[in-house]
């Protein structure tokens, strides 16, 4: 079961400056009876963006018109919170690509890589500098290059590099996935279980 | 020799291989499941077409979103019978002990795991639920993980982490009466952030952790996740020891003496080097509550909800945010302060000992007739236990039920919602927006100060009844 490869991103975002937006905002737990992986991006940020009658709320990013795109800004601390998938899932489903933010939960983080859903950690300076550009204009397009590690605000050509695990970098470059590599190692790890009593 | 910090010890002894400038591939001991994060992953050996590995070291458990009363009856609510379901026939199909509704080790999964005897000192133990911090307590490197590790751990018996970065919390001196474990924990949140932890592996030690008992060290260790470490572990010790002693899975015989030589070498060496080292003082800690939507929001109870120049400026927006979605003010002191509901329960306070403390406290007193209290136990052994020792007519004399266990109001996944603006006191960890229900507010407390609230029905420093 392979990700989907990742290389270059360009696209308008959806600016969400929240910060220490936890996993029980990204997908309420009561989302979480499914048994299967698909269908979670329709209750993204579901309390957020719906009123109780499930109509939307205007005031909420993702029900204003101005701002599409497949990369998702947020403020810091993004992911906090509890090691549901389903928070991954969610955001991949509804259709972003990349999460921007100036810091991310952990977990969070691992999650997202393993479904094909790049975080990107920037500076805080930058971060707030893509908020006002966005903010000014709607359609301010971004730029994320997988390989070269660089973030670029593409109205002002101001970029940034950021960080990812060379393992995963080349996974997600590649389309592979971690059970395809373990799988690979069988041997090594039955080696391991009789040697140690396992 | 190289000196070696706990948790090195015990995770270098599991790498099967480190990936250069990668990840390593960490050997997992125990695997527990349970129905909400488990589904996709069998899903996806199912499409692969190959075996669980290791049924023999995964355990699974019902726990998440099973009702807590009528348990004998067909779950009502369609998609969590189809959850438990799932669960049941995955199990059965692959192999794996499944200790499901009603039977009697059911329980919630980091309650089950660490009273039965499977969790053990110098394990690597994964769960798909943040919480599994909790197994720490033993001295095992326990931590969450996502479904599709879970599905990594179902296929090879491992997982691929990086390693995390040390960390040392020392809590010196003695703790004052009525302060419990989960005030320590809240007390360490509340000065390091939610986020202060994040990518470190904690170790707590220090006398004020030495002295507190296997359940309370669990509450310790569980709620690291909430400041967001990757996990947190405790030296074990003999406290450790006579805790695991006769547990119904723990080695019994010439295999516990040998368990118990190996485990007596866990412990940091002396001059061990963490990445980053905190102490505290136990004196200083009071009890606590929390006033916001994050568990690092949180003040002694007899104190006051921080001014707004208080605020580092970076963060007063999201201080507000919380504070009005709680509809309180900058400055407010809490105590007094009329609650709804009172919660005790969770993988976090959901043990005897919480249920004890509860009821000596609300003993010969009356539930206040505002408050709505659900007394949920952590698992059917810990139920029974309180049956044997006549804990549920102390409660039942004081207006409180006992409930069946389960995960409960912790999460709302069940039937257990606080209503919308309601205030809830809860013995659970985690207090974000809508986590007990829809536009719930919960503040998070410990089981005396849970019991203090629920007989006065105001926000109460639990000291007033301890002598
Ligand atoms: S009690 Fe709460 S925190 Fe613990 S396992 Fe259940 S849902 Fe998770």
């Amino acid at each position: 079961m392979a990700i989907e490869k990742f290389n270059i991103l360009t696209s308008a975002c959806v600016p969400l400056p929240t910060e220490n937006v936890d996993t029980d905002q990204i997908i309420p737990a009561r989302f979480l009876k499914a048994t299967t992986r698909d269908g979670f991006g329709e209750n993204l940020f579901r309390d957020w963006r719906y009123n109780k009658d499930n109509t939307p709320k205007p005031g909420f990013v993702l029900n204003n018109p101005l701002y599409k795109g497949d990369i998702l800004v947020a403020g810091k601390n993004f992911g906090s919170g509890s090691s549901r998938e389903h928070a991954a899932w969610a955001i991949y489903d509804y259709g972003f690509k990349a999460v921007v933010s100036s810091f991310f939960a952990d977990i969070f983080k691992a999650n997202a890589l393993n479904n094909g859903l790049l975080p990107v950690q920037i500076s805080p300076g930058f971060l707030k500098q893509i908020f006002s550009a966005v903010e000014e204009n709607p359609s301010t397009q971004l730029q994320i290059n997988l390989e070269k590690q660089t973030i670029t605000l593409l109205s002002t050509g101001k970029y940034e590099k950021f960080e990812i695990n060379p393992y995963k970098k080349s996974c997600l470059l590649n389309g592979y996935d971690d059970i395809d590599y373990l799988l690979s190692r069988k041997e090594k790890i039955m080696a391991f279980e009789k040697q140690n009593g396992k | 020799m190289e000196t070696k910090t706990l948790f090195d010890k015990i995770w270098d002894s599991h790498v099967v291989e480190s990936i250069s400038n990668g990840p390593d591939v960490l050997y997992i001991d125990r695997h527990y499941i349970h129905e909400v994060t488990s589904p996709q992953a069998f899903a996806g050996l199912e499409k692969r077409g190959i075996p669980l590995a290791r049924p023999d070291r995964t355990l699974a458990t019902a726990d998440h979103n099973i009702p807590t009363l009528n348990q004998d009856k067909p779950i009502q609510e369609k998609l969590s019978r189809l959850q438990v379901k799932t669960l049941t026939d995955n199990c059965n199909k692959y192999g794996v002990t499944l200790y499901g509704l009603n039977n009697p080790y059911n329980g919630i999964v980091h309650v089950i795991g660490t009273e039965l005897g499977f969790t053990r000192p110098g394990m690597t133990i994964v769960c798909g639920d943040s919480h599994t911090s909790t197994h720490g307590a033993f001295g095992a490197v326990a931590f969450g993980i996502g479904t599709s590790e879970v599905e990594m751990v179902f296929a090879t018996q491992c997982v691929l982490q990086p390693k995390p970065k040390k960390m040392r919390i020392t809590i010196n001196g003695k703790l004052q009466p009525g302060v419990t474990s989960k005030d320590i924990i809240l007390y360490i949140i509340s000065r390091i952030s939610a986020g202060g932890a994040t990518g470190y592996f904690v170790e707590y030690a220090g006398e004020a952790i030495r002295s507190l008992s296997m359940e309370a060290r669990m509450t310790i260790c569980n709620m690291s996740i909430e400041m967001g470490a990757r996990g947190g572990l405790i030296a074990p010790d003999e406290v450790t020891f006579s805790y695991l002693k006769d547990k119904e899975f723990s080695p019994k015989g010439k295999e516990w003496q040998e368990s118990l030589d190996k485990w007596k070498q866990l412990h940091s060496d002396d001059g061990a080097v963490f990445d980053k080292e905190l102490t505290f003082d136990a004196s200083s800690i009071n009890p606590m509550i929390t006033y916001g939507t994050n568990p690092g929001m949180g003040i002694a109870v007899n104190g006051n909800i921080p001014a707004l120049n208080e605020i580092k400026e970076s963060e007063r927006s999201s201080f507000l945010k919380a504070l009005d979605y709680m509809n309180f003010k900058p400055g407010m002191s809490l105590e007094g302060f009329p609650i709804d509901y009172v919660f005790l329960g969770s993988c976090t306070n959901g043990r005897i000992e919480d249920i004890r403390a509860f009821a000596s406290l609300v003993k010969g007193k009356k539930k206040a007739p505002s408050v709505t209290a659900w007394i949920v136990p952590g698992s059917h052994q810990v139920e029974k236990q309180a049956v044997a020792e006549g804990l549920d007519k102390i409660l039942e004399a004081a207006g409180f039920e006992l409930r069946q266990p389960g995960c409960s109001a912790c999460l709302a996944m069940n039937e257990d919602k606080i209503p919308v603006g309601k205030y809830a006191v809860s013995t659970s960890n985690r207090n974000f927006e809508g986590r007990q229900g829809p536009g719930s507010r919960t503040l998070l407390a410990s089981p005396l100060t849970a019991a203090a609230a629920a007989i006065t029905g105001k926000i109460t420093n639990p000291a007033e009844f301890i002598s």
